[in-house]
């Protein structure tokens, strides 16, 4: 999936992933789609539920070598 | 667009684990887009010393306390396992290894997230702490204060 910016937050825990995840957002557009790549295993849960709250929609997300890939289009 | 959720949490313990609890989740919670209230109260209030602190006039049982608490987030013991010192040492070593933020870096990107972090003054005068000691940008306030903020709030947490 193409991706407006991608975000590399592998190797970092909680709570931060989401952290600069909504850093990175907020510099975006509404439309546009931020590529989320994480290693914490609780990035799922948490990007979904963030994503849900805040209005964004998690298009798709895939896992490959521990490495966590979501892409989550700005609301 | 309706007002903003708001999480509020309570920091009693001093305890290095528990402390790191409350930060982590306060510091998720503004990346949730909350308004996030860190109400800091008796040995939770040893997270917000300074390191290097002015000298300030104290008694002698404030001097005593001083002395025994904690200064600052960072020298806190853990809750379980502390083991005499050891047992900080050792989950400093495993969180450096799984890449966790420690208590200095919590409070920091908590400052940076725009957290209201509090220190309960009723206590500050039990334990002998003054404005002078604590980190900048810290609001001083009581227990109203607190309630008035809660009340209304999301999420109401006492670690």
């Amino acid at each position: 999936m193409k991706a407006d910016k991608v975000l590399n937050a592998k190797g970092l825990a909680c709570p931060m992933p989401i952290v600069k995840t909504r850093k990175e957002m907020k510099e975006m557009e509404a439309g546009e789609i931020l590529e989320i790549q994480a290693t914490d295993k609780g990035a799922k849960a948490d990007l979904t539920a963030w994503a849900n709250s805040g209005g964004h929609t998690l298009l798709d997300h895939e896992e490959a070598d521990d490495v966590f890939t979501f892409w989550i289009k700005k609301g | 667009m309706d007002q903003k959720k708001t999480t509020n949490i309570i920091l009693f313990s001093g305890d290095y684990d528990k402390a790191m609890a409350a930060y982590i989740i306060a510091n998720g919670a503004a990346a949730y887009d909350h308004e996030v209230t860190i109400f800091h109260t008796f040995w939770g209030l040893n997270a917000l010393r300074k390191n290097n602190p002015p000298t300030v006039k104290k008694n002698f049982l404030e001097k005593a306390f001083a002395k025994m608490m904690p200064r600052g987030a960072d020298k806190m013991s853990l809750s379980n396992m502390n083991m005499a010192g050891m047992g900080p040492k050792m989950i400093k070593k495993v969180m450096k290894k799984h890449n966790a933020m420690t208590m200095p870096q919590l409070i920091e990107m908590a400052q940076e997230q725009e957290i209201n972090l509090v220190a309960c003054t009723m206590t500050m005068d039990l334990l002998g702490l003054q404005k002078e000691e604590l980190l900048e940008d810290v609001t001083y306030a009581g227990v109203v204060a607190y309630l008035a903020d809660a009340e209304d709030g999301n999420v109401n947490l006492f670690i």
